[in-house]
């Protein structure tokens, strides 16, 4: 599939432009910074953009806000986010945005585990949903006094966790070691426990998840 | 010289010992030059005034007549330099940097310098009176050596013509000298005394003026650090870590690429990416302790929540803030305030859950951070509270700390800031 990379240092661009391309993915624009970020989008429609959150001019949250449109503007682009830091708004501003469809936020760090990565992208492309396990173990422990999170048992905090990375059912099951029947029970269970709607879609069960973690 | 202080210091307690010393001419050349200043200073003003107002059609005045404040200022500087001659007391300047129209020392320096006007002139020719009165009898004795008799004065041609009646008039022209010093050490002394009160800070002034003073090279101070560890950060950032991080990216490759590969090797490999991760993890670490990305990028809220998150004792994070952002600096020590807080409470207190709250109000801001710990805590031990506490005061906030044993504990910082 076709990728557009963003980020301002070019160590990095060579390296992720290596690792995509030795999967087999095609990059086809390298970019430095936010606008011609967009403009690369627009030019090549790529079947995912993967973004540093900090480029120039400012080194805020350009890359978000670039993304954010391209969300908008290209809802068939898919968007993977990468920060330096955990920023939980930006994972729930990335799931709200567009359709929901096809985004992830990742930490830097995970890059170098060059399999998490393809995953994440892969996943992102096909119009799934990657959060960084980072993101849901910190949302998971600001939260750990909670009631609801309190009744779930540890296989189902395990599951809850990996539902929020944005895993599917069978990817949780294959983690877990478990059957996809039993992965359902447990999500079914979840859901009761938390007062959660079940959702029919694996981005809204994602953003249902976090939102709730977020409280 | 023996004579310190004030120059009237010198004439009341030791003024025997005035006329052999220097003060009179340090005196005499306070007056002279004080004449040229007023020449000069009078001639600027004239030539300011008249071509400021007769180009004010030409916009080009304007600006000309906007120099005059300055001009009075320059005066003030020269004048206060220039007390220096007859008094070696500091002479602070009374400004206070504020705009020069708005300042009453600007008015005071522009008053001092038209009665200077008057006094200069006055005081040129006093000077020159008193050398002629003075000059004359003191060297009658020599008088007639010179050539073709200047005065034409029948009695004084007879006094120089005779030795004893000139050197009679030479001993007099001595205690006219004397004289002469006194009263010259005196006007100078009356008018630097004018000079002092129209044109330094008073003496109370002054020190609270080198106060505030000092509050801002504090300030300027902790400023310039902020802006070196920000620096060091964005250092970091672009070299050291993406260094790591592309390290840690080639790792990940070659363990992909070794399925086959010696198991030997493998776990060579394995372990090189397992501490190069750790390292980059080790570095972010200390990078957040110098100066953290995520203050920049999202303000005091983004920060203080994301460091709640790392607090191992579960914190409500509330923010009420609404207002425009503080400073940088104001920032960098309310969020290093509530790192140290939660450090401290994680611990320390023993606590099982804490609140954070930030509140801002225009020009303040107010961070609370509280436990339900063992209280006790105190600014000694090691706490780092102190530190926080200078760092907080260098930006003009103040801490307060209530840890009562057993009854949790609750620090507060406010800092008010203008931008």
């Amino acid at each position: 599939m076709d990728v557009v990379i963003a980020d301002d240092a070019v160590l990095l661009r060579e390296g992720l432009r290596h690792i995509l391309e030795r999967f087999g993915h095609r990059v086809v624009a390298s970019v430095g910074d936010a606008p011609t970020l967009l403009a690369a989008v627009d030019r090549h429609l790529p079947d995912v953009a993967v973004v540093d959150v900090r480029m120039p001019p400012g080194f805020r949250d350009e890359g978000l806000r670039a993304a954010l449109r391209i969300r908008t503007e290209h809802p068939k682009v898919a968007v993977l986010v990468l920060s330096q830091y955990v920023e939980r708004s930006y994972a729930l501003e990335l799931l709200e945005s567009g359709s929901g469809r096809g985004v992830g936020y990742l930490l830097k760090n995970r890059v170098g585990e060059i399999e998490d990565f393809i995953d994440a992208v892969t996943r992102v492309a096909a119009g799934g949903t990657a959060i960084d396990p980072e993101v849901v173990v910190r949302l998971l422990e600001s939260r750990r006094d909670h009631d609801g999170l309190e009744q779930l048992t540890p296989r189902e905090r395990e599951v809850l966790a990996l539902m929020a990375e944005g895993k599917s059912n069978s990817a949780i099951a294959r983690a877990l070691v478990v059957t996809e029947a039993a992965v359902l029970k447990h999500v079914g269970n979840i859901f009761a426990k938390l007062l959660l709607e079940p959702s029919d879609t694996e981005h809204r069960r994602v953003a249902a998840v976090l939102h709730y973690l977020k409280g | 010289m023996g004579i310190e202080g004030g120059p009237w210091e010198g004439l009341v307690k030791a003024p025997l010992r005035v006329p052999p010393s220097s003060l009179p001419w340090r005196s005499a050349a306070y007056l002279l030059s004080g004449f040229v200043v007023a020449v000069v200073w009078l001639a600027g003003t004239l030539v300011l005034v008249a071509v400021g107002v007769v180009t004010v059609p030409i916009v080009v005045g304007v600006p000309l007549l906007r120099l005059l404040p300055h001009w009075a200022e320059a005066l003030g500087r020269v004048e206060r330099a220039r007390l220096r001659l007859v008094d070696r007391r500091p002479a602070p300047s009374p400004h206070q940097g504020r705009p020069l129209l708005r300042e009453a020392a600007t008015w005071r320096e522009a008053g001092y310098g038209l009665l200077l006007c008057l006094l200069g002139p006055l005081n040129a020719v006093a000077l020159l009176v008193l050398t002629l009165l003075v000059g004359g009898p003191l060297l009658a004795p020599f008088w007639r050596y010179l050539p073709g008799s200047p005065s034409a004065n029948p009695s004084w041609q007879k006094v120089t013509a005779d030795p004893a009646l000139a050197w009679g008039a030479s001993v007099a022209g001595l205690v006219l000298l004397i004289t002469a010093a006194y009263l010259v050490t005196a006007a100078a002394a009356a008018e630097a005394g004018l000079a002092r009160t129209l044109l330094t800070a008073p003496p109370e002034r002054e020190l609270e003026l080198r106060l505030i003073e000092v509050d801002r090279s504090r300030a300027r101070l902790a400023d310039a650090f902020d802006n070196e560890r920000r620096r060091l950060e964005r250092d970091l950032h672009d070299g050291t870590q993406q260094r790591l991080t592309g390290l840690i990216m080639t790792l990940g490759l070659v363990k992909m690429e070794l399925p086959g590969a010696d198991p030997e090797a493998r776990k060579l490999v394995e372990r090189a990416h397992r501490e190069a991760r750790e390292t980059l993890e080790e570095l972010q670490a200390l990078v957040r302790g110098i100066h953290p990305a995520i203050l920049t990028d999202r303000g005091l809220e983004g920060a203080l929540a994301e460091a709640a998150d790392r607090c191992p004792v579960p914190v409500t994070v509330r923010m009420e803030t609404s207002h425009q952002r503080p400073p940088e600096s104001v920032e960098s020590a309310l969020y290093f305030a509530g790192c140290e807080a939660l450090t401290n409470l994680a611990k320390h207190s023993g606590a099982s859950r804490a609140e954070l709250l930030l509140r801002d109000a225009p020009g303040r801001i107010v961070l609370q951070v509280s436990d339900d710990g063992a209280g006790g805590a105190d600014t000694g031990g090691g706490t780092g509270l102190i530190g926080l506490a200078d760092r907080v005061a260098a930006v003009g906030g103040t801490v307060s700390l209530s840890s009562p044993v057993g009854g949790g504990t609750t620090l507060r910082v406010e800092v008010a800031w203008t931008s």
